[in-house]
Order: C-alpha cells, then structure tokens, then sequence
C-alpha cells in the first residue's frame, strides 16, 4: 500500500503543508524567476522550506514542482529540463522525509498549463496528459510518494493530469482553486467537482480544494463537498488571509491563531488533510497541528460559524444552494 | 426557451435585431454576429453605430454578469470568439469613417508571471468595449513596456499578475515610470488574483481591477475623465 493510503487509514487526520512561494520569496527568489530552478541551484533553499513543514509538524509536503511542466517551463527556455528539474524536487524530498523520524509523505506537486482547452483555447486532451506525463516520471524518478495535482481550473486538465498518473502507475491527489463567486475560473462548483471524481477512472486517493480567496471561502467550499455525502477523503489547503503590501513585501494578514481556527473546522467539517496554501509559514503550521492534537472534535460546523470565525465569505453564493444569480433568460435562442 | 432556431435576423427590423445580437453574443454564437453585422451595415447604419449600440452594448450584458458570479470564463472566451467576428468585417470600415475611437491599452502580465487567462480575459473584454489593444503578451520586463509604451502611444497601460511572488515587479515598473517622468502621461491599471485595492494603491497604480468587467468600467472612467482634462 502507498503511504498516503496507509496513513489515510490510520489517522483522523493528517497536517498538510503551507505555502511554497511565499516561503521561497522570503529566502530571496527574485520576481521573474521560475521557482524550479532553485532545485538544482540553491538545493539549500528548497531542503530547508521542505524541512521547516517538516519540522513544524506537517505529515506531508508537496515538492517545488508546481510549474515543472514543459508548457510552463518553455517560457523560460528549460522546457528541455522537465524530468530533472521535477526529479530534482522529488529526490530533495526524498531527503527530507526520510530522515523525519516519522512517515511523511513526498507528494509530487503538479500545477496547471496555463493553457486554455479546446474549443475556446489550443490545449488537448492528447498534449496535457503527454505534458503532464513527462512531469510525473520526474517525480517518480526521484522519489514522490503520489502525484499531487493542484490549483486547477478545468476539470478537462485535472482529469488529463490524473490520467497520466495513472500512465506513470502513481496513486494521485488533486485539488482545484474555488476563486470566482465559489466557483473555479471555469465555473465549476464544490459540488460539480465531488461528483465528477466519482465518475473518474481512476478517482483520486483524496480530493478537495486549495488556494482560492481566503480560508473563509476555502471553508465553504469544503461544506459544499461534505453537503453531497462524499466518503472520499477530502483536502483543504486554504490561503492564511489576504494578501497585502508592505515595504515590498507580500504579506498574507491570516495570523497563526486564525490558521488553527480554520485547521479545527476543517477537521470538523470532515477533512483528513488539512494545510495551508498562499502565505502559511511554518508558524501557522505549528499553530494549525498545536490546534488539531489539543482541541477536540466537533460538530460539522455552519456557515455562519466559519463567517464569525475567519471571516465574510467574498460572495453571496457559490453556486451550489440554488440561490445563486440566475443565467438569463434568453429571448428567442435556445 | 423555445426550441425554435428559425430565427431569420434579415426579417427582423432594426430594434429586434440588435437585441437579437445581444442574445447571440451573450451565446457566442460568432456567425450569427457576423451576419447581423453585415445586415445592420447593409442596412446603412454607421460602423460606429454598429459597433456601440450591437457589439459594444452586448458585451456589457456579458460583463455584468460575468462580474456578478453568473457566467465563467469559457462562457465570456465564446462570446469574445463572437464579438472578434463581428469587428474583424468593422475594423477597416471604421477607419475608412474615421470613427470616433475609445482609447488604447498596451496590456501584460509582469516579468515572471506566465499565467495569462486573465490577462487575455482582459485584453478580449476591452476589445469588446471597442478599445484598440497590443497585447505584450506574458513574462514583461520593465524594458518590454517602456518600448511599448513608446511605440504605441496608448492611453492606458495594463499590467497582471497571478502569483503573490511576482506582485512586486508591478512597482518595479511604475517607478521606472515615475523616475523617467513618465507616470502621468498613462492611466495605470493593474489585476490578477491576489492583487487588491490596496496593493493597487500602495504600488502607484491608478486603480486595481477585481475583474475583466471592472478593468472596462474603471478604463471608459478614466479615459473620459482624461479626455476632460484641458489641453490634453
């Protein structure tokens, strides 16, 4: 049995990463660089931001692989370095999660094209899952427990991305980022998403959402998972706040305190793995796991719970309770 | 919704054409645009005409709601796809009549930043507004904009990012801006998911856009309060 299998089946829950970017710009990576280039040039930098969630107590980490794909590489002229620049990534993991003195997993991070699909973009079915299996035999290579797909828009590039995990035999999770009213930029729901995993060939190990607005917004799009009585295990892996600007700094205003809030809804809601995305640090980490082990369980929490813990959602609906705005009615054409 | 598509757009007279167009644009569908183009032309009304009341007020509807969580992205791609039809047959017509124009806008998404849907979202909806646009296209030094900004004289200047580590170059290029003394001569709009109003501000920029809809808005206020300014 793969790992994440193995601890899904032990544990309640299992404490996620927090941010890559964010933490890898405090350590000075330059805007305009491609962040997979730091692991072959500063492999330093990219052990200590794998080891920091390690230390702060997450059970899993995904790798700085996010834009290792060809399509996203390309723009910098290393689309040629796909499978070392991922193996690279996988094999600094590797490193570090072996010598936790606990199971962590290594989960192989896979981000989107930046492509739009077809009719409306260039994007194939045909050339993502070609994309998106170079990708993934890097991360294998070196070592990734599971492929780790995330912050997708299109369900027509998550299920490419799953497609060639499945072509590269690696057990796979996969999130979307919920950022437009509730929805993704494409339009889809909490609830579309919970359904169509289903309906997969090969359904991921875990599903759910990462990134989006806020922690506030993360959290009812898990709501919206758990409303349609999905048994899968499911991921929240929300941004600590909001960014804001400061001296030149990108700074997220979640605290410490508010990620533990949200870490102990989430579990309430029925997470089994939770962690941070955009400006979570190893501090919120700690908070976050400090939250989960000392506070007990409760009861799956209302929305108007989540509004007075971590904030106002950014829309009214999100396109799953039926109060939504209506698409208009159209006069004459169907 | 009747399921009859025999809607012959020659049959129908001025009024319910355009608001036929409007549907149709709202629906994508691009060869019916261009058919209700050529027809209103061949009917004698002004390009410009054609352009603000069919083309330019349909894709206001489409904004609307596409601000208001109604319609997405591949919904609003399609009806850009369809509104492109319909002002590739006006673009020379336009010129030919010397139609008055809405404004410029040299648009890109900042050095290191290679996510471009919403930038291109942008790009299509400001074309829709009836805006002349030069995409830069991604990953835009400093350098790239300033040449731009000299060779196509625009009124506006455009810039997104997506990801919180390439945010800061938005700064990086208003100061150069400002350092060779020309901030003033642009209105300076940026974008992206983790932008806001205050990193808008804190930045320089004349305004942060939440999205595509709210970039048109914001850009047909300030060029009409540009064009108010004396001696300008």
């Amino acid at each position: 049995m793969d790992l994440l299998s193995k601890l899904l089946s032990e544990r309640d829950w299992l404490l996620a990463d927090g941010a890559t970017g964010t933490n890898l710009f405090n350590m000075g990576l330059s805007s305009g660089e491609p962040p997979e280039f730091w692991n072959t040039e500063k492999p330093e930098n990219i052990l200590k931001l794998y080891k920091a969630a390690v230390d702060a107590g997450s059970d899993l980490f995904l790798t700085n692989s996010f834009g290792g794909n060809a399509a996203r590489l390309k723009l910098h002229q290393a689309q040629g370095r796909v499978h070392e620049l991922n193996k690279v990534a996988a094999e600094l993991g590797r490193e570090v999660a072996d010598k936790a003195g606990r199971p962590v997993v290594v989960a192989g991070s896979v981000g989107p094209t930046g492509e739009i699909f077809e009719p409306m973009g260039t994007m194939t079915h045909e050339l993502a899952v070609e994309i998106f299996t170079e990708q993934m035999e890097g991360l294998k290579a070196g070592g990734a427990d599971v492929a780790w797909i995330e912050t997708m828009s299109a369900f027509e590039e998550y299920a490419a991305a799953a497609e060639a995990a499945s072509a590269v035999s690696l057990p796979w999770a996969g999130t979307m980022s919920f950022d437009t009213a509730g929805r993704t930029m494409m339009g889809i729901t909490s609830a579309d998403l919970a359904k169509r995993v289903e309906a997969m060939v090969t359904p991921p190990l875990a599903f759910g959402a990462n990134c989006g607005v806020g922690a506030s917004d993360l959290m009812r799009t898990v709501l919206g998972f758990a409303a349609t009585g999905t048994t899968r295990p499911l991921i929240a892996k929300g941004n600590a706040g909001i960014p804001k600007y400061h001296e030149g700094h990108i700074h997220y205003d979640g605290t410490p305190e508010l990620m533990g809030e949200y870490a102990v809804l989430a579990r309430d809601a029925g997470v089994k793995i939770i962690g941070g995305c955009c400006g979570t640090m190893p501090e919120h980490l700690a908070s976050m796991r400090h939250a989960l082990e000392t506070r007990p369980k409760g009861s799956l929490p209302t929305a108007e719970e989540i509004q007075a813990k971590l904030g106002a959602f950014s829309s009214a609906s999100d396109g799953t309770d039926g109060n939504g705005p209506e698409k208009r009615e159209r006069r004459r054409r169907g | 919704m009747a399921d009859d598509d025999e809607i012959i757009l020659s049959e129908l007279s001025d009024d319910e054409l355009v608001l036929q167009m409007h549907d149709d644009l709202y629906d994508g569908l691009k060869e019916e645009i261009e058919e209700g183009v050529n027809i209103l032309i061949a009917r004698g009304w002004t390009p410009y005409d054609v352009l603000t009341k069919a083309l330019v007020a349909g894709m206001t509807i489409v904004g609307a709601d596409f601000r208001d969580g109604i319609l997405f992205v591949p919904e609003v791609l399609l009806a850009a796809n369809a509104m492109k039809g319909g002002m590739q047959i006006l673009k020379p017509l336009l010129v030919e009549t010397g139609a008055p124009r809405m404004g410029k806008m040299v648009i890109g998404t900042v050095k290191g930043d290679i996510h471009d849907i919403g930038k291109n979202l942008v790009g299509m909806m400001m074309e829709g507004a009836g805006f002349e646009v030069k995409d830069l296209g991604i990953n835009n030094s400093v350098e790239s904009y300033l040449a731009a900004l000299e060779s196509e004289q625009p009124d506006i200047l455009g810039m997104s990012a997506l990801l919180t580590t390439t945010m800061p170059y938005m700064k990086v290029v208003i100061d150069t801006m400002k350092e060779k003394g020309l901030r003033d001569d642009y209105i300076v709009l940026v974008g992206g998911a983790p932008l806001n109003e205050e990193f808008g501000k804190a930045i320089g920029a004349d305004a942060y856009c939440r999205d595509a809809a709210v970039a048109v808005e914001t850009a047909k206020a300030f060029v009409a309060r540009k064009h108010n300014q004396p001696n300008v």
